[in-house]
């Protein structure tokens, strides 16, 4: 009963708790969207991780190219002034 | 199945006896289910369904285990979950005789889940009111398991159905040869008749119509045809097993009989 068609391939997102956002735990085979749900709820949520889950068709995803990671994320290297520990907080600001 | 209402009631306590045996239905189809399943573990179509029918096992093993040990309590006689399952021949199981059929293919599985899915949701749904408080508790703990072990069980049943034309042949077979099981079900004996009485267990009469209309909503949109029913009944429940039982107690019960009292 071996079938040469494989299952397409669904990521899987896992909220944690109510009032977290859904995270990437990881993906499962299925033949549909509801079958893709019933399989993440088995693999990814026997321990209690979840109280609620997406999944989303792999091939739906766009992912950004490797061979630009140069341009897109290496700019941000050196603007150390984005980042909120680069200034110096003023003594008399008790709540920030 | 003379011996069933012997022993009942011949009893100083006829509803204690019954609700006795009818606890060891429930717990011993439990079990014996959960242990069919667990044979599927690393042979299942894919690995996402070896995970599905290993949890939907340990559901029903968690099941037996409360039934089990509510059992020994009623009893008596100082048998705890552990003797109950591992220690009583196949005579003294009244599990109902469908959950003791062979896995077969994974369509087979499937229909032998969803015919006893829906029985049980039937069940822990009107045990959910008993006027015995412990089964009402551990109904409302199963009752949650079960609605997804038939969700699941309901959607593998349309999607082979309703599949390729093996996959419909498969299925349609396996319903026509599982469904002389059914019979016992939805047939209610002395014992579910006295518990019914005392609003203990759901009447059967009651029940069977919510389960015909739970299946026939399944096998409509699996386009699969109702098999027509039988005359003759088997009757698990009351001890009276089909030759398969014996092989799977075997199995399961080697370890403690080979190595009384053995813990890992």
């Amino acid at each position: 009963m071996t079938s040469n068609v494989e299952w397409p391939l669904f990521e899987v997102f896992v909220r944690p708790r109510a009032g977290l956002e859904h995270k990437h735990v990881g993906s499962v085979h299925a033949a549909d969207a509801r079958m893709a749900i019933e399989h993440a709820r088995d693999v990814y949520t026997r321990r209690q991780e979840g109280v609620s889950i997406w999944v989303v068709p792999s091939a739906q995803i766009v992912a950004s190219d490797p061979e630009e990671a140069d341009a897109l994320f290496d700019p941000a290297q050196d603007k150390v002034y984005r980042h909120p520990t680069f200034y110096a907080i003023p003594d008399e600001v008790k709540n920030l | 199945m003379t011996r069933t209402a012997a022993t009942v009631e011949g009893a100083a306590d006829p509803v204690r006896a019954a609700l006795l045996r009818y606890v060891l239905r429930l717990g011993d189809t439990s079990l014996v289910l959960g242990q069919r399943l667990g044979e599927w573990i690393g042979h299942a179509p894919a690995l996402e369904e070896d995970l599905g029918l290993a949890n939907i096992a340990l559901d029903l093993i968690g099941q037996a285990r409360l039934l089990l040990t509510y059992a020994g309590e009623i009893e008596g006689r100082g048998r705890d979950e552990d003797a109950l399952a591992f220690l009583r021949d196949g005579s003294d199981f009244f599990n109902l005789t469908l959950v003791e059929q062979p896995n077969g293919d994974f369509g087979r599985t499937i229909v032998r889940q969803l015919l006893v899915d829906a029985w049980q949701l039937e069940v822990y749904e009107a045990l959910c009111a008993s006027t015995d408080r412990r089964l009402a508790e551990i109904a409302a703990k199963a009752v949650k398991e079960t609605r997804y072990h038939l969700r699941y069980s309901a959607g593998w049943t349309v999607r082979l159905g309703d599949g390729t034309e093996e996959s419909h042949r498969r299925v349609q077979t396996a319903l026509d040869e599982l469904w002389p099981f059914t019979v016992e079900l939805v047939t209610a004996d002395e014992i579910d008749a006295l518990l019914a009485s005392r609003g203990i267990a759901p009447p059967l009469e009651e029940l069977a119509p919510r389960w015909n209309a739970r299946i026939d909503e399944v096998l409509r949109e699996a386009t699969l045809q109702r098999p027509a029913d039988v005359p003759y009944a088997w009757f698990g429940k009351q001890g009276v097993h089909s030759e398969h039982l014996g092989y799977l107690l075997a199995e399961m019960q080697f370890l403690q009989r080979a190595y009384p009292g053995a813990r890992w």
